[in-house]
């Protein structure tokens, strides 16, 4: 089994009740909540907390954590002590969210300041505002908490029964027998395409991971549960079931391209993946990334463990009568089609079902059971 | 964060003749000095050789969690 990311999974949840009566306390965002959740369970490996100032610095200016271990995308806790005045370094707090029950604790070694536009610049690439991850950036408290979490509580959510947790997935591929496993991330309905990447990818190793991400979605995405539905009617006709499994990866987007590229692929070989699959502007948004900009990041990390496995572009071709992808087909432009989210989308918003080449028919019937697929 | 964060370094003493073979081996490839190269090769050489810090979990832990995987059908 691969090592987890930084050499062990961390564990930060308390499974006993605890007095929080006194201790001061700091309501949470849902990203916050997340990412609480997130670093309790393990996915977040090795950070036991939100981090300090030396570790911020590292990753915004060299991509990794003080102590060498690659990590990309800052994970942190904002807010504005003018208004907690109550809030100190040295003290433990009660960070809640009352939408799920969440309670943790967090014990504050470090409150300080940050400088937003360095930080934006140097992840995003960019400080304008239209880009989703530095307009979050430039919503943040004016300081930020570092420090280990300790989760207390929290309620059942919604598709718990697709959550599975890295301590879960590492002891499922061992009893599933599988020593190479590769984790393909999605936002989307399968079509043939994502059909034909996964199964590319599953013929060199022992098991296929899908990991859908749920959470804060935008107008008009899939919605969670019929991304969900259309994956289990794709695995039911279509796959072994011996070879792949799905579970959902509750985390927001940040739309960090090449470094957030990185930051999936820990969080995978965090649940045990060995190989991560990643595509054409992975995590990108609008024009803010070369198209394989998040592949060229990959030779900074000659030590991230986990190996990635690059696809271009795949399409289907008239001449070789299947689906190919850059490498293997020598036909031209004129002899292939691409798969068209959007035009998939069209057809099936005329609740019609889409041509069998372009997605499963048993994937678009799954779809077109919901009133309304898409997120309003 | 305005200015460049500067990492702590140390020094390694290596052949000046192998010096001047890697020196001529990363022209226009990339690597902007000797210290990157053989930062990236180490890094490269010691990935995968670390140990796992501790046993991820018990037993009982491992019980618990097939337990879970079987009643949410992921395991028979």
């Amino acid at each position: 089994m691969i090592r987890p990311h930084g050499g062990k999974i961390i564990d930060r949840r308390l499974r006993m009740k605890i007095d929080t009566k006194g201790i001061p306390k700091l309501e949470v965002n849902t990203n916050q909540l997340e990412d609480i959740m997130n670093i309790a369970n393990g996915v977040f490996s090795p950070l036991e907390g939100f981090l300090i100032k030396g570790d911020l610095e590292n990753v915004v200016a060299h991509k990794r954590l003080s102590d060498d271990t690659p990590w990309t995308i800052p994970i942190v806790l904002d807010f504005d002590k003018t208004k907690h005045k109550n809030i100190k370094e040295g003290d433990t707090i009660l960070l809640f969210n009352k939408d799920i029950g969440l309670e943790a604790l967090i014990d504050i070694d470090e409150i300080f300041s940050y400088d937003k536009k360095a930080l934006a610049e140097s992840v995003y690439r960019t400080l304008e505002t239209a880009h989703p991850g530095v307009a979050t950036v430039f919503s943040w408290g004016p300081h930020l908490i570092g420090g280990k979490i300790t989760l207390l509580s929290s309620k059942p959510r919604e598709f718990d029964e697709y959550n599975l947790a890295p301590k879960e997935t590492r002891v499922l591929f061992k009893e599933k027998g599988w020593k190479e496993i590769v984790a393909f991330q999605t936002r989307n309905p399968p079509h043939i395409g994502h059909e034909y990447l996964q199964k590319t990818a599953l013929t060199m190793v022992d098991g296929l991971f899908i990991n859908p991400i749920i959470g804060k979605k935008k107008t008009g995405d899939f919605r969670d549960d019929v991304i969900l539905k259309s994956y289990e009617a794709l695995m039911k006709y279509y796959y072994r079931k011996e070879r792949a499994v799905m579970s959902i990866l509750r985390t927001s987007m940040k739309y960090g391209g090449p470094r957030e590229a990185i930051h999936h692929s820990i969080m995978r070989k965090n649940f045990g993946c060995t190989h991560f699959i990643v595509g054409r502007d992975h995590a990108g948004v609008g024009s803010y990334y070369g198209p394989y900009d998040a592949h060229k990041i990959f030779n900074e990390f000659p030590d991230l463990e986990i190996t990635p496995i690059f696809f271009k572009s795949f399409s289907r071709c008239k001449k070789c009568s299947s689906v190919v992808n850059d490498k293997i087909c020598p036909h031209g432009q004129e002899d292939q089609s691409n798969f068209s989210g959007k035009k998939i989308r069209e057809i099936l918003n005329k609740g019609k079902i889409p041509p069998e080449d372009m997605m499963r028919k048993e994937v678009a019937q799954e779809i077109l059971k919901y009133k309304d697929p898409f997120v309003k | 964060m305005k200015e460049k964060i500067k990492q702590k370094f140390t020094t390694i003493s290596i052949p000046i003749p192998l010096a001047e073979k890697i020196k001529k081996q990363i022209k226009g490839t990339g690597f902007t000095s000797l210290s990157s190269y053989v930062t990236y090769v180490l890094r490269e050489v010691i990935s995968g050789k670390e140990e796992e810090s501790e046993e991820a979990f018990s037993k009982e832990d491992e019980e618990r969690i097939k337990d879970r995987l079987r009643a949410l059908g992921y395991l028979d």
